[in-house]
């Protein structure tokens, strides 16, 4: 109950602030908070990366094994993404299986990546119908001050791009042509706007999160395409204001990918 | 199996022979449970969506109550052999997504406010498939809602459109789904035009998203209609009880 009411008053707070034009932290409508990438420090990990915005502060570890192909895509790597919103990263977080809030992070993550075809998943074919490469993304989530979501995406890809293919680890013997290394070929960005009293914000922190009624994720790669959308929350918005997030969307990805990746 | 390229436009036309702005053909029925408080049969090219609603009851565990408003709870299930892969019972991560999308696209329209610290819950089951299984479940669940007597501003519809051979199309049936290039379900209050639900994956460029987005109004408006006309038919009969109301857009009958 009281903490109820302080989340009440908090959302009070950042309707009343945005009446006079302002966020609650003071930024722009469409800045985000500091953002830091840190790659490799996980040393056991084929690529990890930590990444913060704000205090929001999200580990992502990319692992390789090699495992059995899916009977419909003999001939491709698998790749799978999870997240796990530990509860020392918030007191709203408890132990447990998978939750949707959970999921749906690491769907978003995951539709980002393998939307945007970023990995060749053909070039991690080892034996056809027998073996191939699988990479688990998963996401760590430390601190939660909002905006998970852009955090762990920005950290998926990052962790992605440097990655050496453990074949001695697992007695694979390369022949000469092959590379030991991941190739990109693409660097999907998520950036997620919500919608409070009809302002689009950027980068929503926490109060903000929670006064929105509407969040909306946009990930698109660098040719300014889109790979993934994602409405959620409890709320509705207008097609102008869905192509107004989108298009700023693409804008705030292509500076995060000049400056991260 | 490999996935092999397959040419889903003939002759400006879809493999089951529908223009670019067709929807499938649609058929609605209400009230086909007993116990349920209101339910809805309804049918999407070949997909076949049961939704039932219960409530406004008690919520168990007490403490996952509202003191504001209602909790809306919604289940979306796949029956093990609606697809042609059996799909192994219970909930999965996709399910588990899709279902909190769902509610997310139909709790504008409910007015939780009147019924503080209950639940009302929403369960589709999804018993034959034919991709578009979320827009089928999601009309489902706001006509049951409808005819559960829930309060509600308006009713919620839905539809995906998505790219096959480099052209965006309304309502993919499954071998586009397999074979398109992009998918995106859209749900929406078709009076005020408010979406609901948005989601997107494969590739849009921002120019062929903004097209997609008009598709999905229009048919968001049609399938709209045919809602109303159902829910309209079925309760102006009241007093010619236990009739089922067909409603069919005679679609896709070539």
């Amino acid at each position: 109950m009281g903490l109820e009411v302080i989340s009440d008053i908090r959302t009070d707070y950042v309707y009343n602030l945005l009446e006079s034009g302002k966020r609650i932290d003071g930024r722009g409508f469409h800045d985000y908070r500091e953002i830091s990438v840190e790659r490799d420090i996980v040393n056991k990990a084929e690529g990890s990366a930590l990444v913060k915005i704000g205090d929001t502060a999200v580990l992502v570890g990319v692992k390789l094994e090699p495992g059995v192909p899916f009977p419909d895509t003999p001939d491709r790597g698998i790749l799978m993404t999870n997240a796990e919103l530990r509860p020392g990263a918030s007191p709203d977080f408890e132990i447990g299986p998978p939750n949707e809030d959970s999921i749906e992070l690491a769907r978003i993550v995951d539709r980002g990546i393998r939307e945007s075809e970023t990995i060749d998943l053909e070039k991690l074919c080892i034996e056809e119908g027998e073996k191939v490469w699988m990479i688990f993304i998963d996401i760590h989530a430390l601190d939660n001050d909002g905006n998970l979501i852009d955090a762990a995406a920005l950290g998926a890809i990052a962790s992605l791009s440097n990655i050496r293919i453990p074949n001695e680890r697992y007695g694979l013997v390369l022949e000469e042509t092959e590379e030991d290394t991941l190739s990109i070929r693409d660097t999907p960005v998520a950036v997620t706007l919500v919608e409070v009293e009809g302002n689009l914000l950027v980068d929503p922190n926490l109060y903000e999160e929670n006064a929105a009624a509407c969040r909306l994720t946009v990930s698109s790669n660098a040719d300014g395409t889109l790979s993934g959308i994602q409405k959620s929350g409890s709320g509705g918005l207008k097609k102008e204001q869905i192509s107004e997030m989108v298009e700023i969307g693409i804008e705030k990805a292509g500076e995060i990918r000049e400056k991260f990746l | 199996m490999k996935k092999e390229k397959i040419e889903l436009i003939k002759d400006g036309k879809r493999l089951d022979g529908r223009g670019f702005e067709e929807l499938r053909e649609i058929k609605i029925e209400i009230d086909v449970l007993k116990r349920a408080d209101g339910s809805c049969y309804f049918e999407l090219g070949n997909n076949k969506a049961l939704a039932a609603v219960y409530g406004p009851r008690e919520i168990h565990p007490r403490h996952l109550q509202n003191e504001k408003t209602a909790v809306v709870v919604y289940n979306y299930n796949m029956a093990p052999f609606s697809a042609t892969d059996r799909k192994r019972p219970g909930p999965d991560r996709r399910s588990v997504e899709i279902s909190k999308a769902s509610r997310c696209a139909l709790d504008p329209v409910i007015l939780k406010e009147y019924y503080p610290k209950t639940t009302i819950n929403v369960y589709v089951e999804l018993l034959q498939s034919d991709a578009g299984t979320r827009t089928a479940a999601i009309n489902a669940a706001s006509i049951a809602l409808a005819a559960a007597g829930i309060p509600m501003r308006d009713l919620v519809s839905s539809i995906a459109v998505g790219k096959i051979d480099g052209e965006v199309v309304l309502d993919l049936n499954a071998v586009e789904d397999n074979h398109g290039e992009a998918d995106m379900p859209v749900a929406m209050i078709a009076r005020t035009n408010t979406i609901t639900m948005l989601q997107m994956d494969g590739r849009f460029t921002k120019d062929e998203f903004e097209v997609g987005m008009k598709l999905a109004e229009k048919a968001c408006h049609e399938i709209y209609e045919l809602q109303r006309a159902a829910l309209i038919a079925k309760y102006s009969e009241s007093v010619n009880a236990n009739v089922n109301v067909n409603v069919n857009t005679g679609r896709g009958e070539e």
